[in-house]
């Protein structure tokens, strides 16, 4: 009887081969490992200090106890709605720009410099704002020479712009040409095509693109820092006036000394983490249907 | 026989609004996408701008002078620069092969039920927020790489280190670079793989000489994309690496770099000088994620 086992240098190479495939599921293995404990973390340390006067009330008074974040979370909510009400119309213009109007050689370099700005850091980019409207002195009306929403907000749409105006030309490819030919042939201006067959057709996919711009910009600390960061106690809508936001709040709890801030920051967290998380999800997931409609007819 | 007329003809027979829509909505695209571009240059000015004062007082000598002082009034990068480049690379070091196998996990190895899942998720670690990969480098990763990681490694028992913003920036590099990394192993042709497989090479006999080398530009790309973003974070290095220069020369000690020192010094600068400074500092990061950015562009464009 001869023996089947491998010898030899079979035999080598598939133990050889069996460690490389070890190898790369023990490092999938870790990779989402850490997204686990990381969240678990965040949850069974922040879900303590959730509360409806959390969400409700502003930061309790020197020596006393409780208090809540309200105004960070008014303070987030104004400066992404400024920042999309800023990139998402840039955004959405560019990418209409690029995908229907632009000759191939001026619409690749318009990419290219997209590309790079979406790899500057993004704490260049707040000293960017701090250097355009914070610091110098700007004779408009309510903003200028000091840290506002408007600036926090500008320097998060700069951040968003790249994102939201890539996703918009990812969806504009994918609408298939037949459409626009069959618009043309109507007799249809190219201007009436792009407006109400184009764009009505890729509405989903902005969105969704939007969305996660939104997710990261919501997140975003460094572009605050100079720009946004110095705020007072209360709720403010007032995109004039410099607001305190989530992320803001957490980075400076965290190294606050007092441990019920820590308990805040880590409640901040999870609510933060849960937004971006929900709305990644729900974006990839739209974005996958709509990506299969147009591929799959 | 009537002449078919010239296109130029043609064109003006149609509609005024038409002519004036298509003119408009031309010009406002364009407008829009120049605004993109241009953003880009005036982040460069306005940056240098700023920086200006810090130039004139200290040229170029301010990469190799070691000095942070708001009461003397005295400034300089270089263990700033060098902290920059030992958290970047060395997360580089632990981040790109981790991200090739990755890569290859989800592209090759996995079976595709688990594929689309594993992708998401290892994608997920992209979204949170850098504050909260902060916090949680304070609270938790911080004290376990203290007490266990450390030792081991023939460090002391600091939390606070150059290692753990290591360990933070490894865990945020990843999914940039293992999801691209993914996307070029997928773009491998299969007719190429099965052949590989069809002669009786093993799985990783077939990656190691067909599905590597076809693509081993775009995985460099993949990495220096990755080394962009280690570069210039800024959040959740300046919570767990200690804001402390002089360097030492260990890793397992407090350290520093160029975007933790800046935000780190959001409460306000005492001078004009101090300001200026700070700003030179994102200067510095600026060209460097400049150059790094255009080089990842130039490989993955060809």
């Amino acid at each position: 009887m001869t023996d089947l086992r491998a010898t030899g240098r079979a035999r080598r190479r598939l133990v050889v081969n069996r460690l490389a495939e070890a190898t790369a599921l023990l490092a999938a293995a870790a990779a989402i490992g850490v997204l686990g404990i990381l969240v678990w973390s965040v949850f069974s340390r922040g879900v303590h200090a959730l509360s409806l006067d959390f969400f409700t009330k502003g930061p309790a008074l020197y020596g006393e106890t409780g208090g809540g974040v309200a105004p960070a979370l008014a303070g987030s909510l104004l400066l992404v709605v400024v920042a999309t009400a800023l990139a998402l119309p840039f955004g959405v213009l560019t990418a209409i720009f690029v995908s229907e109007f632009a000759p191939r050689r001026i619409g690749n370099q318009v990419r290219l410099w997209l590309d790079v700005l979406n790899g500057f850091p993004s704490i260049v980019i707040g000293i960017f704002v701090f250097a355009l409207c914070v610091k110098v002195h700007l004779p408009l009306v309510g903003w200028g020479n000091h840290q506002s929403a408007i600036a926090g907000g500008l320097a998060l749409a700069v951040i968003m712009l790249p994102l939201v105006a890539r996703a918009t030309m990812e969806v504009l490819a994918l609408i298939p040409g037949e459409l626009r030919e069959a618009s043309h042939a109507l007799g249809v201006s190219k201007w009436q095509t792009v407006l109400r067959v184009v764009l009505p057709s890729s509405l989903g996919g902005i969105l969704t693109g939007t969305t996660l711009a939104v997710a990261r910009a919501a997140g975003e600390t460094a572009p605050l820092l100079f720009t946004c960061a110095l705020a007072g106690r209360a709720t403010d809508w007032n995109p004039t006036h410099s607001v305190n936001s989530i992320p803001m709040l957490i980075f400076q709890y965290s190294e606050a000394p007092d441990q019920s801030l820590h308990e805040q920051a880590w409640a901040l967290a999870f609510v933060l983490i849960a937004f971006v998380l929900v709305a990644s999800l729900t974006a990839r997931f739209l974005l996958d249907r709509s990506r299969r409609r147009f591929t799959s007819s | 026989m009537a002449a078919v007329p010239a296109p130029a003809m043609l064109a003006r027979t149609r509609r005024l609004g038409d002519r004036l829509g298509d003119g408009i909505l031309f010009s406002l695209t364009a407008l829009a996408a120049a605004v993109g571009v241009l953003v880009v240059a005036l982040i460069v000015w306005r940056v240098a701008a700023g920086a200006w004062p810090a130039i004139e007082e200290y040229r170029l000598a301010f990469l190799w002078r070691n000095a942070w002082n708001p009461v003397t009034n005295d400034f300089g990068a270089r263990d700033l620069i060098v902290g920059t480049l030992v958290t970047s690379f060395g997360a580089m070091l632990l981040s790109a092969p981790l991200s090739v196998a990755i890569g290859l996990f989800l592209s090759e190895l996995a079976p595709p039920g688990v594929r689309g899942i594993a992708g998401t998720l290892v994608e997920l670690l992209a979204a949170v927020p850098s504050v909260v990969v902060g916090l949680w480098g304070i609270y938790v990763l911080a004290p376990f790489s203290a007490h266990h990681l450390q030792p081991l490694l023939g460090g002391g028992a600091t939390e606070s280190t150059v290692f753990t913003a290591i360990l933070v920036l490894t865990i945020m590099t990843i999914p940039i670079t293992s999801s691209i990394c993914r996307e070029l192993f997928l773009s491998v042709p299969a007719e190429l793989e099965q052949g590989a497989l069809a002669l009786g090479a093993t799985r990783w006999e077939m990656v190691r000489t067909i599905v590597v080398p076809s693509v081993r530009g775009g995985v460099v790309a993949a990495v220096i994309l990755g080394l962009g973003r280690a570069l210039g974070e800024a959040i959740a290095v300046t919570q767990v690496i200690g804001n402390f220069i002089p360097l030492k020369l260990s890793i397992f000690e407090p350290g520093d770099t160029l975007a933790s020192r800046v935000a780190n010094q959001y409460q306000g600068a005492p001078s004009d000088l101090a300001v200026s400074s700070l700003i030179y500092l994102a200067l510095i990061l600026l060209a460097i994620t400049f150059v790094t950015n255009l080089a990842a562009q130039r490989v993955i464009r060809r």
